[in-house]
């Protein structure tokens, strides 16, 4: 699988996802600077984590008007998958590839921690056709503004198009903090029209490894990079 | 010349910032409070331009980059010396 991983100034989850992509696929992805505008055909971009252009005006607001984005769009239009992963996710919905907004969490704290995630039934999709449904994953997060916003009409057409990929899941009846961040139904991650294009909060390179406590993402990264190439 | 543009979260959109900043002022005994919204102001500083096209190009930089009006809105406002 060729495969691209984006670099803004700030990103810091790129490392981990070349590391995971690399694993799995056996091939290295390229890396594609920001400024950069000349790349070959890619079947999948990644776009990480962390905190591009230092979360300034917005979350994701500059890093959605680097010159690169321009590039990604051109990708989506010739059928690529991306992947925008918490900050990349940010950086989808500001650059217009994905409805919606992500605000502040709810209790104005930077969550960091393991959320169960669990499958909803969507469109076709490379990142999710792999997976079974009655298997929820066990994905941390870690974010300041992943608080899914969007209105009554948007929440319904996301619903009704299968394009909500996950959402946070109880783990125990009694859970009444499984949502780490207030978002709108439980809203996790999102789909675009064409279902190629995924925006997810939690971070699946970061459960890779047993020593990250799971391997939930590895199985996520996995069953994709199967479908994506496939 | 200079414009202030003025940013702030629509009706209806969660500010937990202001409800934070209320919680606190209620308990310095400020209580005559519905509620508490906040927002930031950006200062545009402009050179050769008039004042309508200084709005307007004000108005295009809210649109293109400094508002997300999905969830935001905005006051533009000329600070005349």
């Amino acid at each position: 699988m060729r495969s691209g991983v984006t670099i803004f100034p700030g990103s810091n989850c790129d490392r981990d996802i070349i590391v995971a992509l690399k694993n799995i696929t056996g091939k290295a992805p390229i890396k594609m600077w920001h400024k950069d505008t000349e790349f070959p055909n890619l079947d999948l971009i990644v776009i990480p984590g962390g905190f591009s252009f230092g979360d300034y005006l917005r979350c994701g607001a500059l890093a959605a008007r680097s010159p690169v984005i321009k590039n990604i769009k051109n990708h989506i239009s010739r059928g690529g998958a991306v992947l925008g992963i918490c900050n990349g996710f940010q950086i989808l919905i500001e650059a217009g590839i994905l409805p919606g907004s992500l605000i502040r969490n709810k209790k104005l704290l930077f969550t960091c921690r393991d959320t169960m995630l669990e499958i909803q039934d969507t469109i076709i999709s490379p990142f999710l056709s792999g997976l079974k449904k009655e298997h929820h994953l066990n994905i941390p997060v870690a974010h300041n503004e992943g608080n899914f916003f969007a209105s009554e009409t948007l929440l319904n057409e996301l619903k009704n198009d299968g394009r909500i990929a996950f959402k946070y899941i109880k783990e125990v009846n009694n859970d009444t903090d499984y949502n780490p961040n207030g978002s709108s139904n439980d809203i996790a991650g999102i789909l675009s029209k064409n279902g190629r294009v995924l925006g997810m909060m939690p971070h699946p390179e970061r459960a890779i490894n047993n020593l990250h406590g799971g391997t939930d993402g590895l199985k996520f990264l996995t069953k994709s990079f199967e479908q994506i190439i496939g | 010349m200079k414009v202030i543009v003025n940013i702030s979260l629509k009706e209806g959109v969660l500010d937990p910032e202001g409800q934070a900043i209320k919680t606190s002022l209620s308990n310095l005994g400020f209580e005559n409070l519905n509620d508490v919204r906040t927002g930031k102001q950006i200062i545009l500083n402009f050179v050769n331009l008039e004042e309508n096209e200084a709005v307007l190009e004000a108005k295009k930089m809210c649109e293109d980059l400094l508002v997300n009006t999905v969830i935001e809105k905005y006051k533009i406002n000329i600070l005349r010396n």
